[in-house]
């Protein structure tokens, strides 16, 4: 499971007498979120009577597995130094024109392909501007977060399009008596985690990350790197939105809506640090499970809203705490 | 992970028997649009009242914010929780079909109670209307013409875009504008949302009448617009050129009432709809109530209730109007 996170600590421990493994592994952020888990998932337990139901549980997480998925990759463009507060919006646009094509007649497959490439023309559009005309991603994102919800609203105004019967139902599609969604995000996850842990290409996320212009004096091509990160979320948030489309059996321009706070929160959760270098993409997997059991555990306990917030917004300041501690003593 | 789920299973075993021993007494809950809306305190009145005479558990929940899909979680944990009866005012009449057709398929008995699936009736079991619905829109403009002269720029103010028994009354409220001459001189020049938030709805008051200076009325049927477009007229002092009307609270709008900000308005009794809810749920378990087009049953206090086309029902046959004549009689 380790070499699924970062190995920073791998040049401090180098030059000081070797930390037993346990104590590198305790001073990891996933750790910590690891432990919140297990304390959500005893609590949400005492809470509720009805909570510990591991197929309630993967059917709660299938409502947010399309979040999560889209979480993985922004966790990525975190590493790299960036960020994109416009993939939810993506979600829902890129889902819109899916649905208004097919609505229009044109092919099922055609329309599918038109809301990927409609994703990924997104994330094309969020590189430019941030890669190609150098502005800062959080502006530029915040731009397009209301553009392309905006842009939905006009394509599908205030109804809801319906799809397809045979396209509807991606939640309960079972692979070995998981739901579908929930394999997907699993088998993301892995791959996504080899790949920033185990190749040059994940290395190199770091290395932008941590410091642009050492790594471009290093011979590393940065602007390709956080281009193609931005092209991969705009894809993601596509099929997210296209999964999304097909589990509630209509599409909305509201569909997703507050959606990339949800992501930002599993990608902080999970220790990615906000200013970049830093993160993995186990940290955010293990968030996406924490945030699922935390509110579901409370939702099935009935209780209000509010106490929901709260308990939610109290957890990610613990996140964030624990995670500013573990990287400075991660430093020493 | 693997600890995760061996856990689960250790406890569900557990808890097994405490599950089923938990289900004597039969369990409603009704799902409100969102929390903060003083509405459904009093539906959830009518709920508690019927249930502790009629012996049965009730319990009230809501999402925070009233967008389409806020209300799917919660429906997947009241399934969870094995609950006999769901009542859900629906903030979308599309977005929650497939959750409500899997309540469904666990025998749970579906009741939209306060708003409809508008098109989707088949995904829930029967209806509980106050009204009939089609009259609201044209009562309401009868009601807006008479306090204008019938003559004059008029707006509404609703709830959410996809609220849909709102949007049901704003198209009759259309229809009867366009097609009975009696209203021919009174011109509908905007609709706005307040999305049911105070704040968001005081906004979109001001800007009404930033807009259109000539706007002689305002029909707001939703009681947090009303109040809200209520309270702007109030503080501008501007109660003699711009008439508000709508569907509100007494309770809410005494004080509008009391010092002329508002001439009259609107409702039903709220608390009825819940009161009668259970009257109808416990009937259809128990047997002694056949939900079908066309029969008739006994509710105390409501007299006899017949169940319409699409399994509908209304606790009233018209539209109660307050005003300063008998505001003091209502206290919901």
């Amino acid at each position: 499971m380790n070499a699924l996170g970062t190995s920073e600590t791998g040049a401090t421990s180098a030059a000081k007498p070797t930390r037993p493994g346990w104590q590198t592994a305790l001073i990891r952020p996933e750790t910590m979120t690891f432990v919140l888990l297990i304390i959500g998932v005893i609590g949400a337990s005492m809470l509720s009577p009805f909570f510990l139901d591991i197929n309630y549980i993967l059917r709660s997480f299938t409502l947010s597995a399309e979040i999560a998925l889209v979480a993985l990759v922004l966790t990525m463009v975190i590493i790299a130094g960036e960020i994109d507060l416009s993939a939810a919006s993506n979600m829902a646009l890129s889902a819109c024109l899916f649905a208004f094509a097919q609505q229009a007649g044109i092919p099922m497959p055609i329309a599918i392909g038109i809301g990927l490439l409609a994703g990924l023309a997104m994330g094309g559009f969020n590189a430019l501007m941030v890669v190609g005309l150098q502005l800062p991603s959080i502006i530029v994102t915040i731009g397009t977060l209301i553009a392309y919800r905006g842009l939905a609203q006009v394509i599908a105004g205030d109804k809801s399009i319906r799809v397809p019967d045979w396209f509807i139902g991606i939640n309960n599609q079972m692979i070995l008596g998981i739901p579908l969604p929930v394999v997907l995000f699993v088998l993301t996850s892995i791959v996504l985690g080899l790949v920033l842990s185990a190749t040059i290409y994940g290395r190199q996320i770091y290395q932008v990350g941590t410091n642009e212009m050492a790594a471009r004096h290093a011979g590393i091509r940065s602007k390709k790197i956080k281009v193609g990160l931005f092209l991969l979320l705009g894809l993601a948030s596509a099929v997210a939105g296209l999964m999304t489309a097909s589990r509630l059996g209509s599409v909305r321009y509201d569909i997703a809506l507050g959606g990339e706070l949800q992501m930002v929160l599993m990608a902080m959760l999970g220790g990615t640090y906000i200013f970049g270098g830093r993160g993995s993409i186990l940290g955010t997997f293990l968030a996406a499970w924490l945030l699922v059991i935390v509110s579901t555990g409370m939702t099935v306990a009935n209780l209000l809203p509010a106490v929901q917030l709260t308990v939610l917004g109290i957890l990610l300041i613990v996140a964030i705490i624990a995670t500013n501690f573990i990287y400075s003593r991660a430093q020493r | 992970m693997k600890n995760k789920i061996v856990l689960a299973m250790a406890a569900t075993f557990a808890l097994g028997s405490t599950v089923a021993m938990a289900q004597d007494p039969i369990q409603i809950v009704y799902i409100g649009k969102n929390t903060g809306n003083p509405y459904f305190d009093s539906i959830s009145g009518g709920f508690e009242d019927a249930c502790a005479e009629l012996n049965c558990e009730y319990q009230f929940v809501a999402p925070a914010t009233a967008e389409a899909t806020s209300q799917i979680p919660l429906i997947e944990a009241q399934i969870q929780r094995g609950v006999d009866v769901i009542g859900i005012a629906p903030n979308s009449p599309d977005a929650l079909n497939q959750v409500l057709d899997s309540a469904k398929a666990q025998g749970i008995l579906v009741l939209t109670v306060n708003g409809d699936l508008v098109g989707n009736e088949s995904h829930r079991d029967a209806t509980i209307l106050p009204v009939d619905f089609t009259k609201t829109g044209p009562n309401q403009v009868e009601l807006m013409g008479s306090m204008i002269d019938y003559k004059g720029e008029i707006a509404i103010l609703s709830a959410t875009t996809e609220a849909p028994d709102q949007n049901t009354w704003i198209a009759a409220m259309n229809d009867t504008l366009e097609n009975d001459p009696k209203y021919k001189d009174m011109n509908l020049v905007a609709t706005v949302y307040g999305d049911d938030q105070p704040e968001k709805s005081t906004t979109e008051m001001e800007a009404l009448l930033a807009n259109y200076p000539d706007l002689v009325g305002v029909i707001a049927p939703t009681t947090v617009g009303i109040a809200a477009a209520a309270q702007v007229v109030q503080s501008r002092g501007i109660a003699n050129t711009v008439h508000v009307t709508g569907l509100g609270l007494p309770s809410e709008m005494r004080d509008f009432i009391k010092d002329g900000t508002v001439s009259a308005f609107q409702l039903w009794s709220p608390y009825n709809e819940g009161w009668l809810a259970v009257h109808f749920a416990l009937g259809v378990l128990d047997g002694s109530i056949k939900n079908e087009v066309g029969e008739t049953f006994e509710v105390p206090n409501l007299g006899t209730i017949k169940i319409d086309e699409l399994n509908a029902m209304n606790t009233q046959a018209e539209l109660t109007t307050f005003d300063a004549s008998n505001i003091d009689d209502f206290d919901f």
